[in-house]
């Protein structure tokens, strides 16, 4: 593995290159979400897979989905190949491939063809922020018991599955392992990782957009249910909790997670969503900060400062500040990729889940 | 208030500075004529490679130093005036009541060669990487004298530029005059197979230039004549003394301290590469250029100017190093020839760049160093080990403990207790089978 000129390359330097990228995906983003007529050739080029896994024509998110999953699993076979020597990397890949072919496209295309609610089994609220809408609710107490598991399953994951699977793991058995969000980043977004924000200030604007971001969307879901449970539309009698449901999937689900989550890839690294936006990953974060097993050991006194850690991490956690003092990482944000350990020329870092310390 | 003015800003000074601060409220000034901001020298490759820019090689942000009230001046010292307690920089003159001398180090030249040549040089500082790119624009061969450490970081940065290199070793092997020969032989494979031409027991006898004084070929000592456009000199680095010579603070080859890193002058002390110990510890050297003993005098001179006298004491040896892909760590002692009441226990894996050595006493079978290649060991254990002198039995049974490698890695543990039971039948060590299932779950609910 080297990543040698990669500071010369002007697709990886937030050069020329990069910025067409960035422009090009955020033009496709606005077109998919908003003016997806304009695209039609485009997303007719998918109708014989769409057919031939759900019998029908292809709409806007079986193409997105489709070619969502084509950019990880071939962006993440490059990944696999550049980290050929670490098998943390190549299982890592794998699984998120993994998880991105069968459970976030396949089965709920194959739900979809045998006329049973969507769902993304691994995908979790409030990341999943329509989890709890009027709509998804009917449809799956509408399917029966699948319907009846779907939501139980959901339910679970959040109330049980993430405290649990954070203690004993970190949040990386969501965020680098599971995600679709985190798939993409992780292999389509690699090659950007050098160019998030190692500063301070970047880490306080974090923590206020992160958890203020959480806060949003556990409001719009609570106003959600009260309308869903008492019919009324108004919360205290004065906001439309509708109004507040078409902001948040406005402003944060189209525009945040999609369009700057993914355009700005080039431009602030491949986490951006993940490390300013994700409120599912404000919640694991807090469980990893406070109640975990998992850290990044420090070797001891063998920092040489050298700074190839915090250049290369994703997240822009300056891990050098805390290498280079001996002290192990526990920090919210950290994703667990590993490429701090990987990129490290002394040996010094390791993901490591220790009982007590 | 007393004013504490430390020459020099690389890790030793810094260290000193930032722990001076920790531990009082003194005016602290840092003095440098390289650099205005605290770089990591060690990472100067990586900015030629374009893995990181200069500014990701900055351990801290730039408004630290003033939030910590150490003021930086980027400016040099013309000398020191020891009986008025001032340093004459350019333009003024600063007064200290403590000084602190970390003025590193500078790279070795031959006294054969002319060090006016163009395309020839050293890597220390950070002009010498500015110097470097120009020297090495659009060239195609290069001729590294001398293998060691700065040797190979140097030949790993030509290769990446696609530069072809040759590299003259004055011993058998690579880095020979430390390693044992089994890791000096693994680490010149692979400089080999990464196309780096190795030409051992071999000096460099002269350079010839062009008429603009450009290197055009180089002689080695066995009258070998190779065409380059390039000459890096790698064969090791000496104490910075400039500042103390024909002054009363005592030097030979570095600048001469206590234990407590007192020069011969009072108020004056000094730390990092341009230390000479005139006690040195057993077993240790009298100068010792290497990022973890600046650190660490960094940090004693700052408890000894802050009130509480502290001997320079390094605890177990260690070091570490990567010679292209392949990771290094030593801890303790181990010397390229095993002395007298010494064994060793090697294990190499074939198939990659992994091998793993265990030097003890012959009597007491206790352990004395531990050397590693292609594998990551945790410092804090082996420290213990071998201060606790440990038997070779006891650390085999828990090497496990040891063991840093990544999540996931091939495990080498049993294959390496293999060979130690093959080798002293008499006295086997158990081996654990492969995790089972419960095992596995027992570990993650314990």
């Amino acid at each position: 593995m080297n990543n040698n000129y990669i500071f010369q390359n002007p697709a990886t330097n937030r050069g020329w290159l990069g910025m067409l990228i960035g422009s090009l995906l955020i033009i496709f983003y606005i077109l998919l979400y908003w003016f997806p007529t304009s695209i039609q050739w485009l997303i007719s080029l998918t109708d014989p897979i769409s057919l031939f896994i759900k019998g029908k024509v292809a709409d806007q998110w079986f193409f997105y989905g489709f070619i969502y999953t084509i950019a990880i699993l071939g962006m993440g076979i490059r990944m696999i190949s550049k980290y050929r020597h670490n098998n943390y990397q190549k299982v890592r890949t794998i699984s998120v491939m993994f998880f991105q072919t069968c459970f976030a496209f396949l089965i709920p295309e194959l739900l979809a063809r045998l006329n049973l609610p969507y769902q993304d089994f691994k995908n979790i609220f409030p990341l999943d922020y329509a989890f709890f809408f009027d709509y998804n609710i009917e449809k799956k107490i509408a399917a029966g018991t699948i319907g009846y598991f779907m939501l139980a399953w959901g339910v679970f994951l959040f109330v049980v599955g993430v405290p649990v699977m954070t203690y004993f793991f970190g949040k990386r058995w969501y965020c680098s392992w599971v995600c679709g969000c985190g798939g993409l980043a992780e292999t389509v977004g690699d090659p950007f990782r050098q160019l998030s924000d190692k500063s301070l200030k970047a880490w306080k604007i974090e923590r206020y957009s992160i958890y203020g971001i959480l806060a949003f969307s556990l409001i719009m879901t609570g106003g959600v249910l009260y309308t869903f449970f008492t019919k009324e539309s108004k919360l205290f009698g004065i906001i439309d909790t509708n109004f507040i449901r078409y902001i948040y999937g406005f402003l944060i689900g189209s525009i945040f997670a999609g369009v700057v989550g993914t355009g700005f890839y080039p431009l602030m690294g491949n986490r951006v969503w993940c490390r300013f936006g994700c409120p599912l990953a404000a919640y694991l974060g807090i469980v990893q900060r406070y109640k975990s097993r998992y850290r990044i050991s420090v070797n001891a006194g063998q920092c040489i400062s050298c700074g190839n850690c915090s250049t290369f991490c994703e997240m822009g956690i300056d891990v050098r500040a805390y290498a280079q003092k001996g002290q192990d990482i526990v920090r919210a944000s950290c994703v667990g990729c590993g490429i701090c350990s990987e990129v490290c020329p002394r040996g010094v870092l390791n993901l490591e889940n220790i009982s007590s310390k | 208030m007393k004013h504490i003015v430390i020459v020099g800003n690389g890790i030793a000074g810094i260290t000193a500075a930032r722990h001076i601060r920790k531990l009082s409220d003194y005016k602290i000034t840092v003095i440098s004529s390289e650099s205005k901001y605290f770089f990591s020298r060690t990472a100067l490759m990586y900015v030629y490679m374009g893995q990181m820019k200069y500014e990701h090689i900055k351990p801290y942000e730039d408004w630290f130093w003033e939030k910590n009230r150490i003021e930086l001046k980027y400016d040099k010292v013309e000398s020191i005036n020891i009986q008025r307690k001032n340093l004459q920089l350019t333009k003024e003159l600063l007064q200290y009541d403590k000084l602190i001398l970390a003025t590193g180090s500078n790279y070795n030249t031959l006294p054969n060669i002319n060090p006016e040549i163009k395309g020839v040089q050293g890597l220390y500082h950070l002009q010498d990487l500015e110097k470097l790119e120009e020297n090495t624009k659009n060239i195609n061969k290069a001729v590294i004298v001398g293998g060691g450490l700065i040797g190979v970081e140097l030949a790993e940065m030509l290769i990446s530029r696609n530069i072809e290199v040759t590299f003259l070793i004055r011993e058998n092997t690579f880095w020979g005059n430390v390693l044992p020969i089994e890791e000096a032989n693994i680490v010149t494979q692979h400089l080999k197979k990464m196309g780096i031409g190795v030409l051992i027991n071999t000096e460099l006898k002269e350079i010839y230039t062009s008429i603009n004084q450009r290197v055009v070929s180089i002689l080695t000592s066995k009258e070998e004549k190779i065409a380059c456009e390039f000459v890096g000199l790698t064969i090791g680095v000496s104490p910075n003394i400039d500042l103390v010579k024909n002054t009363s603070i005592e030097s030979q080859k570095g600048i001469l301290v206590n234990e407590y890193l007192e020069t011969n002058e009072p108020d004056i002390y000094a730390i990092g590469d341009c230390v000479e110990h005139k006690n040195p510890l057993s077993g240790r050297k009298a100068i010792e250029q290497i990022w973890y003993s600046g650190k660490l005098m960094g940090e004693t001179v700052a408890k000894s100017i802050c009130g509480s006298p502290t001997k320079y004491k390094p605890d177990i040896f260690y070091n570490s190093a990567k010679f292209f892909e392949i990771e290094y760590q030593v801890y303790g002692k181990i010397t390229q020839n095993l002395s007298a009441n010494e064994q060793t226990f090697y294990w190499k894996n074939t198939e990659n760049n992994k091998c793993l050595r265990i030097n003890y006493e012959a009597e007491s079978n206790s352990i004395i160093g531990i050397h590693a290649l292609g594998i990551r060991l945790r410092q804090a254990i082996c420290e213990k080990w071998i201060r606790d002198k440990c038997t070779i039995q006891y650390v085999l049974e828990h090497l496990e403990e040891a063991n840093f490698n990544p999540e996931f890695s091939k495990p080498f543990i049993n294959a390496m207790l293999e060979k130690y039971n093959q080798e002293y039948p008499e006295n086997p060590i158990l081996i654990k089978k492969k995790k089972s299932i419960t095992n596995l779950i027992s570990k993650i609910f314990n």
